[in-house]
């Protein structure tokens, strides 16, 4: 009996191994290993050939001597090239400055959405979110192409001014980096308000009854207390629309104009239409480089909120 | 009292600001004119010309493949990683399986469209498998971000649900296998079907990770709508765009009723169980 139990809980033991195991090694080989070869060919040259980059490795056999030899050819002109080129630092820093204000932009219009929807009566809340949450399940390119119609030209708001009589001729807000605010903010909006609704709606409201009993205005019981208690879903909500928004490519490849310069676009057209892969990877590792810091932060919170869900 | 103005006043517009945009998507479907801005009458021409464009019916048929296999296999593998995370307490490695769960939520598409391409490419040098970039590519990069999604939903599902009823059934004899199948798996079942219906959207949505890993005559709907969108605005995108928007709209409402109604049943049964026992 006790030979049949431990034989049973080794079978519990192995099925566990294999349910860890199974996801566990699509995400090495999927996830992990790619970005490995990335910043192996990023050390590579490009070449005229299929696939166009030229091989790390190379095994030398020197018929004179007899003797053969493993060559390893690291090429890092392909960083000399990122870091001399001006191109390359306006649209790292352009996609830096775009991100930012993109999450102050969301920051700005669902803080207040959040802080509203956690306010009202509970029964409200979860259909008041839910409609915050809907539109993410509508295609993203299709917002995107929305706003179009909306910004150009002889469009809805450029005709709506006019006929206002706020402007005389149409107005071009599209091709434009507010343009790309806009459409960023409006697609990023939902990741926002989903962790500051959150932490907003944990929030004790006895905290600013008793501020209000001892006679703090409202509005710095919310800059005292509110504020500092939704921070963490502030940070959690500012991570989750910065780091997508530093490589997006989109958004400005639609709405912005030719000098929209983005880090996204950078790989794009190296990859596409120069056919240049090497620098593509390397153009990838400086991204990834630039994102590593908030990426580790944005890890470290959604284990902690994992470990208190528990 | 200025306040709750305030708030409501700052909701409404932030409503607004998501709905107009798909509002006047909607409205400017059924306009006679080919300028997307001017309205010229009501007309369904558009919706007919769809029908008739077979390049992007094609590419229709090709995406809703690619989505409902790429999604099946991110719920199950995503359903593993979730359980693992929040069942299986410490094992080894388990930080980095946390980090390779929660990085790809964020990560640039452009970073993982690149890394997955070359990876592909790579591994056609040494094994020879996958064979050229298709159909194929496209589902294992869509089953590789979209089970992320998943394995998050699981994980919070399961976090939020107690484990007594899987020890008590554990504690009854039950074998592991039994107890997921048994238990588990029913309890999170909505968090199966919203991972699912997640993981769907998410490939079917996503431009830039097919764009890098398709080949010739794997080309998805939402390349086709990118490419077009390029050259200008065309009221046949918008009739695709009320379509798609449609669909989406009614599988959330069915599935938010089905959904509510599991939840009154199972708070009925334990009551029940409550007075009964």
């Amino acid at each position: 009996m006790t030979a049949l139990v431990s034989l049973l809980s080794r079978v519990g033991l192995w099925g566990r191994g294999v349910v860890v195991a199974i996801p566990y090694l699509w995400l090495l080989l999927f996830f992990l290993v790619p970005f490995l070869i990335v910043f192996g060919i990023s050390f590579a040259e490009s070449i005229i050939a299929q696939p166009p980059y030229s091989s790390l490795v190379e095994w030398q056999v020197d018929p004179d001597a007899d003797t053969s030899k493993l060559q390893i050819l690291l090429n890092i002109t392909n960083y000399f090239r990122l870091a001399g080129d001006d191109l390359y630092i306006l649209a790292y820093l352009n996609s830096v400055k775009i991100a930012l204000v993109t999450t102050l932009l969301c920051l700005l219009v669902g803080y207040p959405m959040a802080y509203a929807i956690a306010k009202a009566d509970p029964a409200r809340r979860g259909p008041l979110m839910m409609l915050v949450i809907l539109p993410f399940w509508t295609s993203f390119l299709i917002r995107i192409y929305a706003w179009i119609g909306i910004l150009k030209g002889n469009g809805v708001i450029s005709n709506l001014l006019e006929w206002a009589g706020i402007t005389s001729g149409p107005v071009e807000i599209l091709y434009s980096d507010w343009a790309v605010y806009i459409g960023m903010t409006y697609c990023y909006l939902p990741f926002m308000v989903l962790p500051l609704y959150s932490t907003l709606e944990k929030m004790d409201p006895t905290l600013l009854e008793a501020a209000a009993d001892l006679g703090s205005r409202p509005f710095k019981s919310f800059l005292s207390i509110t504020l500092p208690l939704s921070l963490p879903g502030i940070v959690a909500g500012s991570l989750l629309v910065f780091i997508p928004a530093v490589g997006e490519f989109v958004t400005p490849e639609l709405l912005g104009g030719p000098d929209t310069l983005m880090i996204g676009r950078v790989l794009w057209n190296e990859f596409f239409s120069n056919r240049d892969w090497p620098v593509a990877s390397a153009v990838a590792i400086a991204l990834l480089l630039v994102l590593v810091v908030p990426i580790m932060i944005f890890q470290h919170i959604q284990g902690k909120q994992a470990e208190a869900g528990k | 009292m200025k306040r709750i103005g305030f708030l409501s006043w700052a909701l409404w517009f932030g409503y607004a600001f998501l709905y107009v945009p798909i509002v006047l998507l909607i409205v400017y479907s059924f306009n006679d004119s080919r300028l997307v801005t001017v309205w010229a009458g009501f007309s369904t021409k558009w919706y007919a010309e769809l029908l008739h464009n077979d390049t992007l019916l094609d590419a229709a048929l090709l995406s809703f493949r690619v989505a409902a296999v790429s999604a099946t296999l991110a719920v199950m593998l995503g359903t593993c990683a979730g359980l693992a995370l929040s069942r299986f307490g410490r094992f080894r490695g388990r930080t980095l399986f946390g980090g390779m769960i929660t990085a790809p939520l964020v990560m640039p598409e452009v970073i993982t469209g690149l890394s997955l391409l070359l990876l592909f490419v790579a591994m056609e040098q040494w094994v020879g498998w996958p064979d050229g970039r298709g159909v194929t590519t496209i589902t294992l990069a869509h089953t590789t971000f979209t089970m992320s999604y998943v394995a998050v939903v699981v994980q919070s599902r399961l976090a939020g649900m107690d484990g007594s009823l899987e020890e008590a059934a554990m504690d009854l004899g039950a074998r592991p296998a039994k107890v997921f199948f048994v238990i588990t798996l029913p309890l999170i079942a909505p968090a199966l079907v919203a991972g699912w219906l997640l993981a769907f959207t998410l490939s079917l949505d996503d431009v830039v990770v097919a764009s890098f890993v398709s080949g010739p005559g794997s080309t998805t709907l939402p390349m086709v709508i990118f490419s077009s969108v390029k050259f200008g605005i065309s009221p046949q995108i918008n009739a695709l765009a009320t379509l798609m928007v449609l669909v989406v709209a009614t599988g959330i409402f069915v599935a938010s009723i089905v959904m509510a109604r599991q939840e009154r049943q199972r708070k009925r049964d334990e009551q029940m169980a409550i007075q009964n026992g």
